[in-house]
């Protein structure tokens, strides 16, 4: 049992009561809403003529559904229009703060959420959204819910839980140019098994995971789930700090950034906190890392063979197969060269601005391979107009990248954005599962954001490390 | 779905299928394009969709579209089953399909807790014994199997062999509260003191207390 952690703290101070189910009714702090999972939600309170209970800490946003070029309304896909208002509809009856197209601020539910302060340490976050993981990186605990739990939060502000167990993974040295907190994340992963956290909240820790910014942090925190943990975290200091600081949220606000921080310094896990167990990885020795497979498990170090089925652990070995089969690549090769078609940097996993912007550095003064269809997708319309006022969508359209509006895209093909046939992408998104990106036959190839840009301009997987200077002319 | 209590779920008694492989990930069990609906209704034919069709909509090999399991009620499935996207939309799939239960060697948690909400139970057994019982639903498609939520045990031929099932998840079938809105909801008061003991829960966020 844990004891004094992060997530003993919160949870303590968000339980309700004990279930007769031995669950806990725990408060929900904020609960972030989409268009895909919430209709459903508020179709069972109409039902049940139960009324939202707690508007005021609901936020919405629309993000699968929506185009990524062509935004007018309505929109060309009836379906995608259908949701959009129904959701609309839904905000308005319920009195809840909505981030529109129109409003500037709409974007991938947990890229907004942190870039106006609304995502906050020391939370209980909830959204019908496996990668709500992604605001542990605040030192929140957030966490991804179904359809009928979304109902009861709406309903009653609370959700029933069991406790969990903690796993701390402590991330040690310094990581080397040119590797990434994808890599990290990727890296955890491929370790423990995309079914090593079921049953844990994981704990990110270590000199590596605390001198990324919040960025790189939420890239980690996002890939929780897919490592089987549902929830995971960093504990908030002063990077946490300086990021809410110049938020909406508090930036004419500081009495209340002042008062809240005593909270957020509160529930760090404490200096003697017990953990169920502790995983300690060495982030010096991590290089680029890429799938090879179909599970987000299914990953090596970018100069590693692919490995023999028979070489990994009797339970992985038919899954293992199965992918190598699905993406053509054969075990002794390593991924380096392998083709690809499209590139595809966006996602809630890598679609901020320092996401961009390092992917610019690679692409600047270089040319997208003429075989390659290469799309940036911005994680909001805020860091859209942030990348702009920089130059960066200059860049990318330069080096033969489409530049397009903010939304999940092409990260699971919700919208018009998907692969065709068996077109391979490398993609900094999060899943490589057969058919995510929108064609059954697709193959994706997870990477950082570095290694997308790189394999755009060769056509190949490649080392981001190796591409040779740009030499200006 | 009524307000008052829920249904009582101490067993499930129907015929097995069985649907092969581990890290079945819920973008298998529903692929996204299928979620472009507002309600639940009329997801189950899309349940394995990917894995059922062609791109001509011709059918492959696939346990759902075999004849013998048309009935079926009872998945035997292995190794973290489920995992993915948190999709609700699977385990709705799948119920409408015609799932009451499911029996594997392990679930991601999001989809064993979309399933409770559903009355879905979802026990778990060694990987010898979801082999044995995927074989001996291959052989005997109309062989009654019994899922006993409450004793812990799936009872097939002249086999029983035990099971786990988490303990909530136990007695929330089983004492039938699996159903938790109304349970909740009871508890307005408390929730809101709660609220108001947060320091980031500001007044005027809290709702006005009301008569019932």
């Amino acid at each position: 049992m844990s004891n004094g952690t992060l997530y003993d703290n919160v949870w303590d101070k968000h339980a309700v009561t004990e279930l007769p189910t031995g669950q806990t009714q725990l408060f929900i702090g904020l609960h972030l809403i989409h268009e895909v999972t919430s209709p459903q939600a508020f179709g069972m309170l109409r039902e049940r003529g139960l009324e939202v209970a707690y508007p005021k800490r609901t936020h919405a946003t629309v993000d699968h559904i929506v185009p990524t070029a062509d935004q007018s309304r309505p929109y060309g896909d009836s379906a995608a229009e259908e949701m959009m208002s129904e959701l609309e509809q839904n905000v308005r009856d319920s009195g809840i703060v909505f981030d529109d197209p129109t409003t500037g601020n709409q974007g991938i539910v947990h890229v907004i959420g942190p870039e106006q302060g609304i995502t906050q340490p020391g939370m209980t976050i909830v959204c019908g959204d496996s990668h709500t993981s992604t605001h542990g990186a605040f030192g929140a605990l957030a966490f991804g819910i179904g359809t009928s739990q979304i109902r009861d939060v709406l309903a009653t502000g609370t959700v029933a839980m069991e406790k969990q167990k903690v796993r701390k993974i402590e991330v040690t040295g310094e990581l080397s140019a040119g590797v990434t907190a994808k890599d990290i994340i990727l890296t955890i992963i491929r370790k423990l098994g995309t079914d090593g956290g079921v049953g844990h909240v994981y704990e990110y820790a270590g000199s590596a995971i605390e001198s990324l910014g919040m960025e790189g942090r939420m890239s980690i925190c996002n890939m929780s789930i897919e490592g089987g943990a549902r929830a995971g975290y960093v504990n908030p200091d002063e990077t946490t700090y300086e990021w809410l600081k110049n938020t909406d949220a508090f930036k004419d606000n500081p009495e209340r950034f002042e008062t809240l921080k005593t909270y957020w310094e509160s529930i760090r896990s404490d200096e003697d906190a017990e953990y169920d167990d502790v995983v300690t990885i060495d982030g010096s020795a991590i290089e680029p890392v890429v799938t090879w497979g179909t599970t987000p498990g299914q990953g090596i170090g970018i100069s590693e063979p692919i490995p023999e089925p028979e070489s990994l652990s009797p339970e992985k070995q038919e899954t293992a197969q199965r992918a190598q089969k699905h993406m053509r690549v054969n075990p002794g090769e390593t991924m380096e060269g392998y083709n690809i078609d499209v590139a595809f940097l966006g996602s809630c996993t890598n679609a901020r601005l320092p996401d961009l912007r390092a992917a610019a550095e690679i692409i600047k003064g270089r040319e997208v391979d003429p075989s390659v269809r290469a799309m940036v997708v911005p994680g909001s319309q805020r860091v859209k107009a942030a990348a702009e006022a920089e130059g960066l969508d200059e860049i990318f359209r330069e080096a033969g990248f489409d530049w397009r509006g903010a939304g999940c895209s092409m990260c699971l093909g919700m919208n018009e954005d998907q692969l065709e046939g068996d077109e391979a992408c490398a993609s900094s998104s999060n899943r490589n599962f057969v058919g995510r990106q929108g064609s059954k036959d697709g193959r994706t190839i997870l990477m950082s954001p570095l290694m997308v840009a790189a394999a755009a301009v060769t056509g190949e997987v490649t080392d981001v490390r190796e591409l040779e200077e740009v030499v200006s002319a | 779905m009524s307000d008052g209590p829920a249904d009582i779920v101490e067993y499930v008694s129907g015929t097995g299928i069985p649907v092969r492989g581990n890290d079945i990930d819920t973008d298998q069990i529903i692929p996204a394009r299928f979620m472009k609906v507002v309600t639940f209704d009329g997801l189950g034919e899309f349940a394995f969709f990917d894995q059922r069709f062609d791109d001509e909509d011709n059918q492959k090999e696939h346990p759902f579209n075999e004849p013998q399991f048309q009935n079926a009620n009872i998945l035997v499935v292995n190794n973290n089953f489920g995992c993915g996207s948190s999709r609700e939309h699977a385990p709705q799939a799948l119920m409408r399909w015609g799932i009451d239960a499911v029996v594997g060697e392990s679930f991601a948690e999001i989809f064993a807790g979309n399933c409770l909400a559903l009355g879905i139970p979802t026990v778990t057994v060694s990987q010898e014994d979801a082999e044995a019982l995927q074989a001996f639903v291959d052989e005997n498609p109309d062989a009654e199997i019994d899922v006993d939520v409450a004793a812990e045990t799936v009872t097939y031929g002249d086999k029983t062999v035990d099971v786990t099932v988490d303990d909530a998840q136990r007695k929330a079938l089983v004492e039938g509260v699996w159903d938790t809105t109304a349970l909740m909801k009871a508890n307005a008061n408390a929730v809101r003191e709660k609220a108001k003991s947060l320091p980031y829960i500001q007044d005027h966020e809290v709702p006005a207390v009301k008569d019932d």
